[in-house]
């Protein structure tokens, strides 16, 4: 008998699975559920994007790439990136595709962090950060973040979580799950924490494209803050793009460079289909991104004038596509309530509690979902709260 | 005005309530909105997309090119008078290019759509020349594809 534990890796041991799978394990046992869980948009990627991809392969275009990726793409990128949000980057030395953003992600944390590094993470946030710093050696210091500063990081809470061992800031603005976002005062507050110190940036703007009433602001739009900035995007969510697996990262070179060694041993290059369709989504894909953003505004509002009706204290989320109300004060847990919701009514929401400290009291509620699916689950958890009460 | 408008066109069935929560607006001004489109016919209408070919309704549609001379005074509005009138007109555009109006009419079978555009539409006075093509499948109308594409295989992962 093989004693898998006493061989496999304590470090990738000790990372906790994601404690959703049960969640969704009785979702899949049940007939009319909706899911309001996943954090997807429920678009198919436009046809043009997809027909691009198709194209690509009709022409025989089967083969690796270079392993930053097609160098057209990354200047689409570049270029798309100027046009969009004002940010330069050189093609050649700063840009380089990945396989989705959380391969980016990934890269960023290991090529920057040494072991006892610290990286400083805000939560409610995605899942992924903490496992990775873990993964790398890293020491992941959680910061919790409040409904009463709209889930931003102020610089009082970075400045209590720095210490002479952090090496890393990550960023996820606009934010999965909360919908809070940074404007350019709260990151110029914050750029004044960073100031003298030799603390990267990891932003993860894998949602930059939706928020709601203004644009997306980069820490790397900051003077003070661009040399220490790695952009994280990707195509998943502003194209709806998110079974093609395609992101990038941008930032200085020297770090760009080191990323890519990783990337060139553990992945070579990034889906060649995918790049193709990629390149069509960036030169023609404004519009789309302006029709799926108005839909998903639509919702957010329809969603939010319910939760409101309902009597549930909930932020106005300005990014993403989440809602994140108040749920507590029940005598439930959050997780408490989500299973039971679930259960009696039929509606799948994800408990607050599984993005992290903070993260009690509250639920994820994905409005990428028809309006149909909506108003029904507005009056199951109409229903459900009547029963709590 | 025209958010409220894109949102009923999307679909018809938003009631005044969901369409004041997804634009922000009041639910009064929404009706009154509404009602003022109703009034100066910006608004022509609600119905349904019904996809015939699914149900046992003998159904068919045809798509008849038409070529006429236009009078004198009123131009071609007498002659399209003339024709949409008629039941059995679905709709009418004025086009651009080698013919004049594009004419959809539908109606129980080849013989009856055949016997309207030889018996009521080709002697109008003005009427040069019909093209008759009848629709053979409809894939799609309004941004709505009829097909039904399969579902993705359901999947558990976290997001």
């Amino acid at each position: 008998m093989m004693d898998y534990e006493s061989i496999l890796s304590q470090r990738v041991q000790s990372l906790q699975p994601s404690g959703i799978r049960r969640f969704f394990d009785i979702l899949d046992t049940m007939q009319d559920a909706i899911s309001l869980g996943i954090g997807e948009p429920d678009f198919v990627t436009p046809w043009h994007i997809r027909e691009a991809g198709v194209y690509s392969l009709e022409q025989g275009h089967t083969k690796y790439t270079s392993n930053a990726g097609l160098i057209r793409l990354r200047t689409a990128i570049s270029e798309y990136l100027y046009r969009r949000f004002d940010l330069r980057y050189d093609p050649q030395k700063e840009v380089f595709v990945t396989v989705g953003g959380s391969e980016a992600i990934d890269l960023c944390i290991r090529s920057l962090l040494n072991p006892g590094d610290e990286a400083v993470i805000p939560v409610p946030s995605f899942v992924c950060y903490g496992p990775l710093v873990t993964m790398a050696q890293g020491v992941p210091v959680y910061v919790e973040t409040k409904a009463e500063n709209d889930f931003k990081l102020t610089p009082e809470e970075l400045r209590s979580a720095i210490t002479p061992r952090t090496k890393l800031l990550i960023l996820p603005y606009p934010n999965n799950p909360t919908g809070g976002i940074m404007e350019r005062g709260d990151l110029e507050a914050l750029a004044e924490v960073l100031r003298g110190t030799n603390i990267m940036v990891l932003s993860d703007e894998i949602y930059a494209e939706l928020t709601y009433g203004q644009r997306h602001v980069s820490p790397a739009n900051l003077p003070e803050l661009y040399e220490r900035t790695m952009v994280v995007n990707g195509f998943s969510k502003a194209y709806a793009m998110t079974g093609w697996r395609l992101g990038y990262v941008c930032g200085p070179a020297a770090v760009i460079k080191q990323m890519l060694k990783i990337h060139q041993y553990g992945i070579m290059s990034a889906p060649t289909t995918s790049q193709y369709a990629a390149i069509e989504a960036l030169r023609n894909g404004d519009g789309d991104i302006e029709t799926m953003r108005a839909s998903y505004d639509k919702r957010r509002k329809l969603m939010l004038a319910g939760f409101r009706r309902l009597g549930l204290s909930c932020f106005e989320p300005r990014g993403a596509f989440y809602m994140f109300p108040y749920i507590g004060g029940r005598g439930l847990s959050s997780e408490e309530f989500c299973t039971r919701f679930l259960k009696e009514e039929r509606v799948a929401i994800i408990p607050g509690s599984a993005f992290g400290e903070g993260g009690e009291g509250y639920a994820r509620v994905c409005y990428a979902s028809s309006v149909e699916n909506i108003e029904t689950a507005l009056k199951r958890l109409g229903d459900f709260l009547g029963r709590l009460s | 005005m025209n958010e409220i408008l894109k949102l009923l066109e999307e679909d018809s069935r938003y009631t005044p309530a969901q369409i004041a929560d997804m634009t922000g607006k009041d639910e009064q001004y929404v009706r009154d909105t509404v009602k003022r489109c109703e009034e100066e016919h910006i608004i022509n209408g609600y119905t349904a997309l019904i996809d015939w070919d699914r149900t046992s309704e003998e159904a068919v549609t045809a798509f008849i090119e038409v070529k006429i001379t236009p009078q004198r005074d009123d131009g071609y509005d007498r002659i399209a008078r003339r024709i949409y009138q008629y039941d059995e007109v679905e709709s009418l555009y004025l086009m651009s290019g080698s013919f004049d109006f594009s004419v959809i009419v539908s109606g129980k079978s080849l013989r009856e759509v055949s016997r309207f555009v030889a018996e009521k539409l080709a002697p109008i006075d003005g009427v040069t020349s019909t093209a008759t093509h009848f629709i053979m499948k409809r894939y799609k109308d309004k941004h709505r594809a009829f097909t039904v594409e399969p579902e993705q295989e359901e999947r558990t992962l976290f997001v």
